[in-house]
């Protein structure tokens, strides 16, 4: 690892701050996934802002309509959430299957959606049950955070405070893990709300998580696992590599949502 | 050099550190507790677990700065000052949970925090997915799982004494 300057600031005002001045620096939530690529080399930044001492930044809250997650949550605390279990239970069942044990006591909400790997879960979820995204700037919706595989509409000084997720009529999620890595090959995020019906594919997208339209439109139809039979996957933006092809992961999201639309009942 | 002062098994301990130092390095090579084991050093292996404040953290993939203030515990932390073991610690001895040993130190204390966090009880295979970080390449799990399953029922007060395993 290079060396950093460190940084711990106690409010997102000082964190903008100094991320503000100085363009090399990375902001990190968890270090789940930014200690690792220090670890390797493979990015260089002048200091590292750490924001694990922004006590304003944890916590969960629930209202009539909505679950609003704060950005430094830990996927562990999402999971054991009597709350969240009770809103929209298959967010904290996703919440449990994230990484493993030590990766959901560090990992946080914020760091996952704002890194958007192509891989990780919680993109799912945020696209699927039409999340809204709180920086301390703005709010954004969903369908315009994720721009491309590890990148999002987040402005350089820009930092994710919280996600509000509207409370759904039903949901699921299903994915298939790398019997090594247990990295989401494909997983498929169905929700039925007041956004509508919303299916969200991560996992398999060469440019990240995206919706799949055409399943929506069969599933507004008809809400069961057999409208999606006739319902094909492009292979075209699709990943292949070493661990399933275009084809096979094409195959795959069929069967997750299938699975997650018999789940979510 | 920055100095980071925290609680490591009940009692207070500093080291100058660099920012780049991670909190198993700050463990072995600074307060020279070698119990916590490097395996992997990607995050994958968790022979490196430790806890950080109550919970279960691998200890390559923290900085040490980040535990300022912290209360770390690590295997060496676990027994009674008169060395009797931790209910985890002879179950792992009773039940030859190890062979090299190598993973042992963070398989230990990952089940120890997988145990704390489910007063419910745990399944067999709830056991199995609750060590999904942890990897053990000599004794296929089995009897790591037989470990656990009696270590949480004396940990629970199920029993008083740990169940024996079978001659």
């Amino acid at each position: 690892m290079y060396d950093f300057a460190y940084h711990r600031p106690s409010s997102v005002a000082d964190a903008v701050k100094l991320l503000a001045s100085d363009p090399d620096a990375k902001v990190m939530s968890g270090g789940m996934t930014l200690i690792p690529t220090l670890k390797q080399r493979l990015a260089k930044p002048s200091a590292i802002v750490d924001l694990s001492g922004i006590k304003d930044l944890v916590g969960i809250s629930v209202s009539g309509s909505a679950v609003t997650i704060k950005a430094m949550t830990t996927h562990a605390a999402v999971a054991a959430s009597a709350e969240v279990k009770k809103a929209i239970p298959a967010l904290a069942a996703m919440a449990e299957h994230i990484g493993d044990a030590q990766v959901r006591n560090r990992g946080t909400i914020g760091g996952s959606i704002a890194n958007h790997d192509p891989a990780a879960d919680y993109p799912g979820a945020v696209l699927a049950l039409g999340a809204t995204v709180h920086t301390n700037k703005r709010k954004i919706a969903a369908d315009d955070f994720f721009t491309g595989m590890f990148s999002t509409a987040l402005a350089p000084d820009e930092i994710v405070t919280a996600v509000e997720f509207p409370i759904p009529e039903k949901a699921a999620y299903v994915k298939f893990p790398n019997p090594a890595s247990r990295y989401a090959m494909v997983g498929v995020f169905v929700a039925k709300g007041p956004a509508g019906v919303r299916v969200a594919v991560t996992g398999a997208g060469a440019n990240g998580v995206f919706r799949h339209t055409a399943m929506e439109e069969a599933l507004a139809k008809n809400w069961s696992p057999d409208a999606l039979h006739d319902v094909g996957t492009a292979e075209e933006g699709l990943n292949g590599d070493i661990h399933a092809s275009k084809e096979y992961r094409a195959h795959l999201v069929g069967v997750m949502a299938k699975r997650a639309v018999a789940k979510a009942g | 050099m920055p100095k980071v002062s925290l609680t490591v098994n009940g009692k207070p301990a500093s080291a100058e550190v660099e920012n780049r130092t991670l909190l198993v390095e700050l463990l072995r090579e600074h307060l020279r507790l070698t119990g916590t084991h490097v395996g992997c050093d990607t995050s994958q292996c968790g022979a490196c677990v430790v806890h950080v404040n109550g919970a279960s953290v691998k200890a390559c993939t923290m900085l040490a700065v980040q535990c300022e203030g912290a209360e770390v515990v690590t295997i060496e932390g676990l027994a009674a000052p008169d060395g009797t073991l931790h209910p985890m610690q002879e179950a792992f001895r009773e039940y030859h949970a190890l062979q090299c040993g190598f993973c042992t130190p963070g398989m230990v204390m990952s089940a120890i925090d997988l145990v704390q966090r489910n007063p419910q009880g745990l399944s067999d295979r709830e056991i199995r997915e609750g060590l999904e970080g942890n990897l053990c390449r000599c004794t296929g799990y089995h009897n790591i799982v037989r470990a656990i399953a009696a270590a949480q029922q004396v940990m629970h007060g199920k029993v008083k004494e740990l169940p024996r395993a079978a001659e």
